[in-house]
């Protein structure tokens, strides 16, 4: 299952990247899943989405849980807590 | 309904005055968010932040029987003392005006997919989000039966 990841504010500048397509390994199937996949990489991955991360998600531009499923195509964005107005 | 996500600044006036001229309407309550003296930048989620934003202002709408709506809000470079933000709600009356005013404000604050970060002299740094804001927006579900 492929998706594509999106990475915005002190989250993109933490990973030196705004986003890429991702296929997933087939137990990854939730957006809590996804979070932990990608702390395993370790490295700016590990502290950026560790344990303590605050850490928001919005699948398909819309704002989710940790235990949201996952389909193909969707588009997954990880942010920090949002500080607008 | 009328929502803006845009670098160029607004004219509050020009958006009131928009709003207004519908017989229905006896009041119109308006809300202009400033920079302090800090330089920022406003990074947000293209997309994402037009549907929040339309999600509140509609919320809003349902709930005080509210009869326009008009959200902008900037993002990119802003210096100091610059709007940010504009809410203006027009309604039959002045307190469905002032509250769905404060309500948008609210939920935007704690929804809106918005990144503030502050420059100062050579050193920046993202903002941290606060949790009276979530109170402020907790507010109004507490206020649901």
């Amino acid at each position: 299952m492929r998706v594509r990841l999106l990475f915005f504010a002190s989250l993109r500048e933490q990973l030196g990247t705004s986003g890429e397509e991702l296929d997933l390994p087939s137990e990854v199937t939730t957006v809590a899943a996804l979070r932990e996949h990608l702390m395993q990489r370790g490295g700016a991955y590990g502290k950026a989405f560790g344990g303590k991360a605050l850490v928001r998600a919005a699948v398909n531009q819309d704002m989710v849980q940790p235990s949201t499923r996952l389909k193909a195509g969707d588009e997954v964005a990880f942010f920090p807590p949002v500080t607008g107005g | 309904m009328r929502i803006a996500v845009q670098r160029h600044d607004f004219d509050a006036g020009a958006e009131i005055r928009r709003l207004a001229g519908d017989g229905s309407i006896g009041a119109i309550a308006s809300f202009v968010g400033l920079v302090r003296d800090v330089q920022m930048t406003l990074e947000h989620y293209a997309g994402m932040t037009e549907r929040e934003i339309a999600k509140i202002a509609h919320e809003a709408v349902k709930r005080w029987s509210v009869i326009d709506v008009t959200v902008i809000h900037r993002f990119g470079e802003l210096q100091p003392a610059e709007q940010i933000v504009l809410v203006v709600v027009a309604a039959a009356h002045r307190g469905e005006a002032f509250a769905a005013c404060e309500f948008i404000m609210d939920y935007l604050k704690t929804r809106a997919p918005f990144w503030k970060k502050e420059h100062r002299g050579g050193a920046e740094e993202w903002v941290q989000a606060k949790a009276s804001d979530d109170a402020a927006a907790e507010r109004w579900t507490a206020k649901e039966e």
